[in-house]
């Protein structure tokens, strides 16, 4: 595979007019905006009570777990819980997926730049009325310097491109109609629960961890908030970027290696 | 009436035999439902094994109000996927056909679907309900059972009637909100703690304008007899399901204007 520019142009086209089409749905945004709010509030009141609960000592303050929470509304779009990409799924019932073959760019890298447009366009009317909301209303707090910031910016620019080769196995695994489903309701099952939207990963019990550090799922929420908050230093970017870099390129790799198959297989019909 | 429940069955029967035809495909998306429902329950139980308790209710104990809620829900999300996908219909025009069918409308919508991969929902609430009951040593009698009863299908009447009128403002919107959700699936996620860990206002609000705390709260104190630290009166935990019936009852009633206000998209 050859990267020149004229094809990294295109990809860049295709990712801005998915950007720009989904920017449309501004009344579901706002719909949506709502829903997370009250969303936060229930999980808010929930930690609030448990943390008057207790005096034992917890692996976040209460400050934290609340600002974990609303960044956790404010990014849920990084959460690929709808599955796969909607019109993906409808060119794979009707079968028109024969014409994304016949398209002079690489399936795989046209379909990702469809995911990340999806992983971004809904939350640009969600993260930051969320953000200006939740910190003016309901304790979102700041970063604490200027260097949690960056590292937090930095792995928030991978967990979007992780999550988007996550939506994208999503949509090649439709690819197979039966157990392609079984395989994305598992796929999405382990990332909301090991993501940290359910509750902070500090939390589940510690033989969990184990598991838990070993996914990549955390580097989609849990990682970026918590650099965000200042609960991981900034330096640990240094190890936590190399990770993320992997998981990424581990997960184009197989991304592309089963898209390969499955058009191998793949029979189109006349008609 | 009965004629109506005969076409009710029948609609039913068809929708489950469709469904029937892609075996494999339904034992796949139930099995995910479990999964991804029972996920919540994994996070809850974590939480109690680092608080231990939510003032003064234990982990058995919340699990009772989440298999309540979770069985009820999921009986009332199989029931009415036509009242969710009414939306399109509107917007496509295919209501139009209803119409013309010498039939009630909310009749027809109920019977459009029954979802039968709910019944993943629906298995993993009544697991945890059942642990709940072994753990907590329930001594089950006659009117405890009652209670149980009342409270799932009191639920199940609840929630179905908020899809109503969720389906009912397409009338208006030719839309479904996103943020009826809020009410139906936020409040399955809030029934399952204890209503008094909430605030106030927010207490009221699934108390008297969505009446969440009648089918779940409500009845579970009687089941644990436990005081209530919100002072309701004792009588009101038995009786407080059937309000519920009455929430439905009058959400039919709104879809009726709802019908009568409707103008066609014409496509």
């Amino acid at each position: 595979m050859i990267l020149n520019l004229s094809v990294i142009k295109s990809y860049i086209a295709v990712l801005s007019a998915r950007f720009r089409t989904l920017l449309q749905y501004r009344a579901a945004a706002f719909a949506g905006f709502g829903t997370q709010l009250f969303w936060g509030l229930i999980r808010v009141m929930i930690f609030e009570a448990f943390y008057r609960s207790t005096t034992a000592p917890q692996p976040m303050t209460a400050d934290e777990v609340i600002t974990y929470i609303w960044l956790g509304q404010a990014f849920l779009v990084l959460i690929p819980y709808q599955g796969a990409d909607p019109d993906v799924r409808a060119m794979v019932r009707s079968g028109n997926v024969v014409y994304e073959l016949v398209r002079p760019t690489n399936l795989y890298f046209f379909w990702y730049s469809r995911a990340i447009a999806q992983r971004t366009a809904p939350g640009v009317f969600r993260a930051l009325p969320m953000f200006i909301t939740a910190s003016l209303f309901f304790n979102l707090q700041m970063p604490p310097s200027f260097s949690a910031t960056c590292a937090w910016l930095i792995s928030m620019l991978f967990a979007i491109l992780i999550s988007a080769a996550i939506t994208n196995l999503l949509n090649i695994s439709l690819l197979w109609t039966i157990s392609g489903e079984g395989l994305g309701v598992l796929l999405s099952s382990l990332t909301w629960l090991f993501s940290g939207i359910i509750i902070p990963l500090l939390f589940f019990p510690d033989w969990a961890q184990t598991a838990i550090n070993i996914l990549p799922f955390r580097y989609l929420m849990d990682i970026p908030f918590r650099f965000y908050m200042g609960h991981i230093s900034p330096e640990q970017i240094w190890y936590h970027l190399p990770f993320q870099i992997a998981y990424l390129i581990a997960l184009i790799t197989a991304g592309h290696l089963i898209l390969t198959r499955g058009i191998r297989r793949l029979v189109a019909q006349g008609g | 009436m009965t004629n109506a429940l005969r076409l009710y069955m029948h609609y039913l029967s068809q929708s489950v035999r469709s469904q029937m035809q892609y075996r494999v495909s339904f034992i796949m998306l139930s099995f995910g439902h479990f999964l991804t429902t029972g996920i919540e329950f994994l996070a809850i139980a974590s939480l109690f094994a680092r608080f231990k308790h939510i003032q003064g209710w234990t982990l058995p104990e919340v699990a009772l109000l989440y298999g309540l809620i979770n069985i009820s829900f999921a009986f009332a999300d199989a029931a009415s996927r036509g009242f969710d996908i009414f939306g399109t219909m509107v917007k496509s025009g295919d209501f139009d056909r209803l119409l013309l069918r010498p039939r009630s409308t909310a009749l027809q919508l109920a019977g459009h679907e029954l979802t039968l991969r709910r019944v993943g929902r629906l298995l993993q609430g009544l697991a945890v309900f059942s642990w709940a009951s072994y753990t907590l040593d329930i001594a089950w009698s006659v009117p405890k059972i009652y209670l149980v009863f009342t409270a799932i299908f009191g639920g199940a009447c609840l929630f179905i009637g908020l899809m109503v009128i969720q389906a009912t403002i397409a009338f208006w919107t030719t839309e479904s909100l996103e943020l009826m959700n809020t009410m139906t699936y936020g409040g399955v996620e809030t029934a399952q703690y204890p209503l008094p860990i909430y605030r106030i206002w927010f207490r009221k609000f699934f108390t008297y304008i969505v009446p969440l705390a009648c089918v779940n709260y409500l009845p579970a104190l009687a089941i644990l007899e436990r005081g209530d630290p919100m002072g309701f009166p004792i009588a009101l935990q038995w009786v407080a399901p059937l309000i519920c019936i009455i929430f439905l009852i009058v959400a039919l009633q709104i879809w009726k204007i709802g019908v009568r206000y409707y103008r066609s998209t014409g496509s």
